[in-house]
């Protein structure tokens, strides 16, 4: 066991290093390099050279390549290129923001999507399964930013149920202990803060769900339909098992396990899904982060962390998805 | 021993009864997989509906010339004078869907946008297949190294969520053009044809029929031509439906991110929402929700007919 | 008073646009107390439809069941689901083909012997666990206690098929269902497993329907035979009777074609000829007749009756007449 996770962790470290070594490698390979595109085409010669000086581009390919693998290792990601402010600063600043709304997401996405494919299957080709499917089917294939304005269009303009933008309501005067306002307001007993961010939580956690709600709902109603073909549910039913038993330990134990997987991809897609939601909500984390970094001349600096660490994110909670598979799965346990 | 007795032996009415009963039976039973399941796929509604939308959408984009009342991209002096930061104009005599927010005819964008959308759409699948496909024939078909290479290099790829991956190229693109955008999203999409082919060509290396041409001493690229590929192309068919509803929402996704195709001429609806349409929102919705509208069911109309077809060709759903 | 007494059951199937079909055509035949009763025939036969409908275990979906299952007088196919599920496991027991697939692959043994009499004699889970190794050594896998904590794919074949017949009589019920329990084992493990069988049969005595289309085992096994095709019982007799001197053309093709140590060498095996597709409407005639060496003009026309309760056919193989 610990071996596997040892070779999972070298597989890990080796595609993270060969991604940012694409990146590397592209950047420099871009017309007029990396200064060209922080600068546009009409800088001045005697600016371009003294970029170019000062971020160290004159030395040779090697060198570079060599620094650069250095500080990707130490995290050291320089300064951004926009504020001046040290990359680590302005992505650990944004990066509770992005935490908050993408666990909003994914308890949602759970918390509403297994029991409804389970119902779904259960009444499966009556009214309730129907409805689901097609409910889910609009699900992935709506542009999630639009549900996102129509949402806020709908619920936050025509009726003032929700904040249309923004963590919080300005000058609430929270103390900020976590960044994690939800959070913070528990510790600080502030719990008004809490209500307040929860509340302005409310609509782009749903407008993220959207995607992984739809497939979490559609695998689990698939998987559970697959179980109840199973011999062992005949042969549980053959013993005269209470339909709860027969439901609880021998139906949902099995059909969840595909699910899990799924929720293991669609828990890393969400940071995807997190940079569009958080354009239209106005939400100041990753997201906005990396729009902002990209719109309005190319920040790179801010731009390799980031890629960085959606990289590691992502296949770490894929790690950890094909790990709890051992715990969950006897027969993945003995190989 | 067996040739004594038999329906030979019975009077000729009835022998012909028999044979005619059994013919009639035999008929609904052995008929071969693909035409098995395209009868499955006819006689499910799902199908049929994903394919009308599919159909009625190819219609509108090659026949766009002819169906749209108006040039896409000329603006309209009756409808530019009306037009002011809050206020653009709906539906005049002439126009049905109203102005643009520079004056265009929006029901002519609307049309000529099936047509852009199709093009973003099949190039990027098609591009994205063709890599992939290639990339995973090689692989299975080569193994050892080659293998080993190709799957280290997809697990780069896919070692961000696919959107993410999208908006890093173009990102890393010193300019977005149609063409950045196109090959973002079909980049997104050959890692998943890679892996997809090279797991159906591993699986057939040992199956009996590729054996046994094998042992006829067809030679491989024969052997991996002619019997090995066309096994996998159902697969890869399903896969490239399905994908093409992705593209299309992941070009709109870039749009909407300003990573799009900058040419504000082109009438394509992810630009459409992305840029106008969101923008816009407040002061006239329509312009978001028909190309939403539009996105949402040619995307539904690939989905539905993509997982028909995988259903019917699921050996597991015979009869 | 026979225990079971099944009589003109009948299930079609019928699924969204495709034409009924009709898996089992009005089979009746009773089990007595003790008795072990065989359903033979080839595969689509209609015996493991058969069997399922006596349980109740049909999917409801696209199933229509008709006919009567009299289990010691009450008709099974008449009690509502839960009263039926208050039985299953505790009067009937069933095993199964494939006894990889027919246990839970991710519950321990343990559980899934512990959790019938959790359900039927009220036991709590240490003291249901604690009958679990017993029952799990009389049906002879050995070191019990530790493969109550082991799962279904840490078991050799016959293992399983023995915890399958360990959970299926540990209610001690008065009938067994045995839905051809030894096609999916090794051959040296398809005898041990009918020695155990029949063991625990004889020693408890459950009543035995045995479902197969190998005659060996009926041979070894059954006191009565129902021969199954097409849907419907073709011929019914004792063991030794039916062995001796089949009647039925498709019953003496079957067992024409088992190989026989006995028989000449260099003598070609018999085969029936066609396959199990290539058949009639019993509306039409006899369902067997376009593979029936025996078939004669009066064999189409109209359905066979079951005559004298025990054969259906036309033109029967004749009686050896004694010299």
């Amino acid at each position: 066991m610990v071996r596997v996770i040892l070779r999972r962790l070298i597989q890990l470290i080796a595609t993270v290093i060969a991604l940012m070594t694409l990146v590397f490698f592209w950047l420099r390979s871009l017309p007029g390099g990396p200064v060209d595109a922080l600068l546009g085409e009409r800088a001045t010669p005697q600016t371009r050279e003294l970029l170019t000086r000062a971020l160290g581009y004159d030395q040779p390919i090697w060198v570079q390549y060599g620094r650069f693998l250095k500080n990707v290792v130490t995290g050291n990601f320089g300064n951004s290129i926009r504020t001046g402010e040290p990359v680590t600063e302005v992505i650990s600043r944004a990066f509770p923001a992005t935490i908050e709304l993408a666990v909003a997401a994914i308890i949602i996405a759970i918390g509403l999507g297994i029991p409804l494919g389970y119902l779904a299957a259960r009444h499966r080709g009556r009214l309730l399964d129907n409805a689901t499917i097609i409910v889910t089917l609009v699900g992935i294939s709506i542009p999630i930013f639009f549900l996102g304005y129509l949402l806020k269009d709908w619920l936050t303009q025509d009726i003032h149920l929700f904040p249309p933008s923004g963590r919080i309501t300005t000058g609430l005067g929270n103390t900020d202990v976590t960044g994690f306002f939800v959070l913070d307001g528990l510790l600080t007993r502030e719990l008004d803060a809490s209500a307040d961010a929860l509340w302005h939580l409310v609509l782009p956690a749903f407008t993220l769900a959207t995607i992984p709600l739809a497939i979490i709902i559609r695998i689990t109603r698939a998987s559970v339909l697959d179980v109840l073909d199973e011999d062992y549910i005949r042969t549980a039913d053959a013993k005269g098992l209470r339909n709860a038993t027969v439901r609880k330990r021998h139906v949902l134990r099995n059909a969840l396990l595909p699910v899990v997987t799924t929720i293991g991809l669609q828990t890393g897609a969400l940071l995807a899904g997190a940079v569009l939601t958080e354009k239209v909500y106005n939400w100041g984390g990753l997201g906005t982060l990396i729009t902002d970094s990209i719109s309005g001349g190319r920040d790179y600096p801010v731009l390799q962390a980031l890629i960085l660490l959606a990289a590691v994110v992502f296949i770490v909670v894929n790690l950890a998805v094909d790990l709890s598979y051992a715990f969950i799965d006897p027969r993945v346990r003995v190989k | 021993m067996s040739g004594s007795g038999g329906i030979a032996t019975l009077a000729d009415h009835k022998r012909r009864r028999v044979e005619e009963l059994i013919a009639r039976t035999s008929e609904a039973g052995g008929v071969s997989l693909i035409r098995d399941a395209g009868r499955r796929l006819l006689r499910n509604p799902t199908a049929v509906v994903g394919a009308a939308i599919i159909l009625l959408f190819l219609v509108i984009a090659i026949f766009a010339p002819l169906v749209a009342p108006h040039d896409p991209v000329q603006r309209f002096p009756e409808l530019t004078r009306d037009l002011t930061v809050d206020h653009i104009p709906g539906a005049t005599a002439g126009h049905p869907l109203g102005s643009d927010p520079l004056g265009r005819d929006f029901a002519s964008r609307m049309i000529y946008g099936a047509r852009q959308t199709l093009f973003v759409g099949v190039l990027a699948t098609l591009i994205g297949l063709l890599l992939g496909v290639l990339l995973g024939v090689i692989a299975g078909a080569v193994g050892g190294r080659v293998d080993m290479v190709v799957m280290r290099l997809t697990d780069v790829m896919l070692a961000l969520p696919s959107l993410l991956l999208a908006i890093t190229l173009v990102a890393l693109a010193s300019r977005s053009t149609q063409w950045t955008v196109i090959i973002a999203v079909a980049v997104v999409n050959v890692p998943i044809f890679a892996r997809l082919l090279r797991g159906s060509m591993l699986a057939q290396r040992e199956s009996d029929h590729v054996l046994a041409a094998r042992a006829l001493g067809v030679k491989r690229h024969d052997i991996v031509l002619r019997h090995m590929l066309p096994n996998s192309l159902t697969a890869v068919i399903v896969q490239a439906t399905l994908t093409f509803a992705v593209a299309i929402l992941d070009a709109a996704a870039l749009s909407f991110l300003g990573l799009g195709d900058p040419d504000i001429n082109r009438a394509e609806w992810g630009l459409m929402l992305g840029v106008d349409g969101v923008r816009y929102f407040e002061v006239r919705p329509e312009l978001a929700y028909f190309p939403a509208l539009a996105i949402i069911l040619v995307a539904l109309g690939f989905t539905l007919l993509g997982e028909s077809i995988r259903e019917a060709l699921d050996p597991k759903n015979r009869r | 008073m026979a225990l079971l007494d099944v009589r003109d059951l009948s299930v079609v199937f019928q699924r969204r646009g495709t034409r009924p079909v009709t898996a089992v055509d009005g089979v009746s035949f009773t089990v007595e107390p003790g008795q072990t009763v065989g359903l033979v025939g080839e595969s689509g036969c209609g015996k493991s439809v058969t069997s399922l409908a006596i349980m109740g275990l049909l999917p409801r979906r696209g199933n229509t069941v008709a006919g009567e299952v009299l289990f010691e007088n009450t008709d099974l196919l008449k009690l509502r689901p839960a009263e039926l599920r208050d039985r299953r496991g505790r009067d009937i027991g069933m095993i199964f083909q494939d006894p990889l697939s027919s246990l839970n692959p991710v519950i321990p043994l343990g559980l899934q012997v512990a959790e019938v009499l959790e359900r039927h004699q009220g036991r709590t889970r240490r003291e249901a666990l604690r009958e679990a190794r017993g029952l799990l050594d009389a049906v002879g896998i050995p070191d019990p206690e530790r493969r109550l904590k082991e799962f279904p794919h840490q078991l050799s074949g016959g293992m399983r098929q023995r915890a399958l017949i360990a959970i299926a009589l540990a209610c001690k019920p008065r009938l067994l269902i045995a839905d051809e329990p030894t096609t999916a084992l090794d051959v040296t493990i398809q005898a041990q497993i009918l020695t155990l069988l029949k063991e625990l049969v004889d020693n408890s005595g459950t009543a035995l329907v045995m479902i197969t289309h190998d005659l060996g085992v009926v041979a070894g096994l059954c006191d009565t035979v129902n021969v199954l095709y097409a849907g419907k019982v073709v011929e019914r007799a004792g063991r030794h009777h039916l062995f001796a001197e089949p009647r039925h053309p498709y019953t003496d093709g079957l067992l024409q074609s088992v190989p026989r140590l006995d028989a000449d060498r260099g003598g070609r095996l018999h085969q029936i000829r066609g396959s199990v597709s290539d058949n009639i409407p019993w509306s039409e005639g006899c369902a067997f007749a376009p593979r029936c060496d025996r078939v004669i003009d009066d064999c189409i026309g109209e359905t066979v009756p079951l005559l004298g309760g025990a054969l259906r056919c036309t033109n029967p193989v004749p009686k050896e007449v004694p010299v």
